[in-house]
C-alpha cells in the first residue's frame, strides 16, 4: 500500500488547457510509482475566478464537487479533502459537513487565513468533531509576506494545533519550498502534527533531518506537483528506513489519522 | 552506463549536507546505477579563487577512475588561461565557472573570454543556474541565480563554444533553446536534475520540443538526491536507445 497525501487535480474551469492531461498523466504516474490512494484537493478554480489562494465561496463549492466527482469516477484510488476558506466561516462550516457526508476525508487549508488566526478555530472544531485530519499549506519559514497568499509557517501551524490537541494537523510540503530546518525545529515536540515529504525540493540530508526531528512515526509520503521527486524519495527511504518503518511512512501513519475504513474499496 | 555530469564533492558552507566526501559518492553512485561522474569541488565555489581546490579535485580523479574532474577557473583573476589548458592536459570532460558567485558579469567580458579559450582548447563550459532552491537559501548566500540572458550571450560569444547548463528548470530551457539560432542552440547541452516530471511533464515536453540529443543526466548530488534524475527518466517510456543517450551517449558529443 502506497498512499500519497498531498495530491491536487484539476478541472475544466481552471486557466489550465490541458488539464485533462495532468490529471491523466497524474493517475498513469502513479501507478507506475505503485500508488494506491491519492489523497487530493482541487483549490477552487486554480485562479479562473477567483486566486487560488484566496478562493471564492462558489468556487470552493464547486472544487469540492469536482473532487467528489472524482472520486466517484475512480473510487478504487481517489479520496478527497474538503477545500474551505476560513475568511468564510459560515461557509467553510457548511462545506465540512457537506463533504463529510459525502466521504471527504480530511480539510485542506491553503493559505486564505493565517494559521494561528482565531478564524480557523471553528474550522478545526468541525474537522476534529467528525475525526478529519487537516492539511495546512506551509511556507517553511516564511520570512515576508509574497503576493496571492497568506502563507503559513510551522510556527503559525503549531500554535493552531496546541489550541487543537485532538485533531491531527498534516504540514505540507516539507520539501515545497523554503528553510525546512526551520519547520523541523518547530515541529519536534508538537505531536498532533504531521509531516508531508511532498514538494520538489529533494534537498540531500532533509529525510534524515525528518526522520531526526519526529521519526517514522509523523512523517507521511506525498508528491504535491512532482510525482518523480515524491518516488525519488521513497526509493532513498527504501535505504534509510527498515522495513516497519518503511511501511509507516508509505501508508500506515495516514492510515491512523485518516477516519477509520477510508482506504477501503467499497 | 550512466554518467552524472553534476556531482560535487566537498563540503557545503550554507548547511549540513552528508555525504560529501569522495567514498560516499561512490556509495551513492553504486545505490543509484551510476557508473561515472563529473566532480567540481564543492567549497571552491565560494571561495575568492575557486581554482584552489582543483590540485585537491585533480588528485581525487586520478585516484579513482569512477570520477572525471571538472576544474574550477575564474576568468576575472590573471593567469586562468593556464588553469584552462592544464584542465585539457588533465583529461578534464568540462571546466566550470559561477560567475555570480565569484561577484562578476555573468555575460561580461571575461566570461565571454573563458568562452572564447575554452572553445579554443576544445574543452566544455559547465554553467549552473543555481545550486540549491531559492526560497530555501542562507540569508548571507545572496549571489544571484544565472540568467537565461547570460547563456544566450555566452553561446554567441564563440561559435567553438560548448555549453553545458546544469540546474535549469523548463522555463529557463525553454527560453535560452529558442531564444538562439539552431546552430546556438546545438552548442548547448541541459542536465535534466532541475526539470519536472509528471503530472507536469515538463521533460517529456522538452524531449519532445527541444529535442533528446541536447539533453544529459545529472543530479546535482549531494546537495540534492540522485534518486531523482533516475525516477525521472523511469517515468517516461523512452525507446532504449533515447534513453542511453540521455543517460551517457550524449555526453560525447559534450565532451569528445
Amino acid at each position: 500500500m502506497l498512499i500519497d497525501v498531498h495530491a491536487h487535480f484539476l478541472h475544466a474551469r481552471t486557466p489550465r488547457a490541458d488539464w485533462r492531461e495532468r490529471n491523466a498523466s497524474r493517475l498513469r504516474a502513479g501507478d507506475r510509482v505503485g500508488i494506491t490512494f491519492h489523497v487530493s484537493s482541487v483549490l477552487g478554480s486554480w485562479g479562473l475566478t477567483s486566486p487560488i489562494y484566496f478562493p471564492s465561496p462558489a468556487d470552493v463549492e464547486e472544487a469540492n464537487q469536482v473532487q467528489r466527482d472524482l472520486e466517484r469516477e475512480h473510487p478504487d484510488r481517489i479520496r478527497g479533502y474538503i477545500t474551505v476558506n476560513p475568511n468564510y466561516t459560515t461557509h467553510a462550516a457548511a462545506e465540512i459537513a457537506r463533504g463529510a457526508v459525502a466521504g471527504m476525508i480530511g480539510v485542506k487549508l491553503a493559505a486564505s487565513r493565517r494559521a494561528d488566526d482565531p478564524l480557523l478555530d471553528p474550522v478545526c472544531a468541525a474537522a476534529g468533531e467528525r475525526g478529519l485530519p487537516i492539511l495546512q499549506h506551509i511556507w517553511q519559514h516564511r520570512r515576508r509576506d509574497f503576493p496571492g497568499q497568506e502563507a503559513s509557517d510551522a510556527a503559525e501551524l503549531c500554535a493552531l494545533a496546541r489550541r487543537h490537541p485532538t485533531v491531527s494537523f498534516i504540514l505540507a510540503h516539507i520539501g515545497g519550498g523554503g528553510d525546512w530546518l526551520h519547520s523541523l525545529a518547530v515541529v519536534r515536540r508538537v505531536p498532533n502534527v504531521y509531516v508531508d515529504l511532498s514538494g520538489s525540493g529533494v534537498d540531500g540530508g532533509m529525510l534524515e533531518a525528518c526522520l531526526a526531528a519526529v521519526g517514522a512515526e509523523r512523517l507521511l509520503w506525498g508528491c504535491d506537483l512532482t510525482i518523480d521527486t515524491g518516488w525519488a524519495k521513497l526509493r532513498y527511504l527504501e535505504h534509510l528506513l527498515v522495513p516497519a518503518d518503511l511501511e509507516l511512512v508509505r501508508w500506515r501513519n495516514a492510515a491512523r489519522i485518516f477516519p477509520p475504513r477510508a482506504f477501503e474499496i467499497a | 552506463m550512466i554518467t552524472d555530469v553534476n556531482a560535487f564533492v566537498g563540503g557545503y558552507p550554507w548547511r549540513r549536507v552528508p555525504g560529501t566526501a569522495p567514498r560516499d559518492l561512490l556509495q551513492a553512485m553504486d545505490r543509484t546505477g551510476i557508473g561515472e561522474a563529473w566532480i567540481s569541488h564543492l567549497p571552491g565555489i565560494f571561495w575568492r579563487d575557486p581554482s584552489e581546490g582543483n590540485a585537491w579535485l585533480l588528485d581525487t580523479a586520478r585516484d579513482e577512475r569512477r570520477f572525471r574532474p571538472v576544474p574550477a577557473v575564474h576568468p576575472g583573476l590573471a593567469g586562468w588561461e593556464e588553469i584552462v589548458l592544464r584542465a585539457v592536459d588533465a583529461g578534464a570532460p568540462a571546466v566550470r565557472a559561477d560567475p555570480t558567485f565569484y561577484g562578476i558579469d555573468p555575460a561580461g567580458t571575461a566570461m565571454r573570454r573563458l568562452v572564447g579559450v575554452a572553445g579554443e582548447a576544445g574543452i566544455a563550459l559547465l554553467l549552473a543556474v543555481r545550486l540549491e532552491d531559492g526560497r530555501q537559501r542562507h540569508p548571507n548566500d545572496r549571489a544571484e541565480e544565472l540568467p537565461a540572458a547570460a547563456v544566450r550571450a555566452l553561446v554567441r560569444a564563440d561559435q567553438r563554444a560548448r555549453i553545458l547548463v546544469t540546474h535549469a528548470d523548463r522555463s529557463f530551457i525553454d527560453e535560452v533553446h529558442f531564444g538562439s539560432t539552431p546552430d546556438e542552440a546545438a552548442r548547448i547541452w541541459w542536465d535534466i536534475s532541475w526539470v519536472w516530471g509528471p503530472p507536469e511533464d515538463h521533460l517529456e515536453t522538452l524531449l519532445s520540443t527541444v529535442g533528446a540529443a541536447r539533453f544529459v543526466f545529472g543530479t546535482g548530488q549531494p546537495l540534492r538526491l540522485p534518486e531523482t534524475a533516475v525516477a525521472r527518466l523511469d517515468l517516461l517510456d523512452l525507446p532504449g536507445s533515447t534513453r542511453a543517450a540521455i543517460e551517457t551517449g550524449n555526453t560525447r558529443m559534450l565532451a569528445p
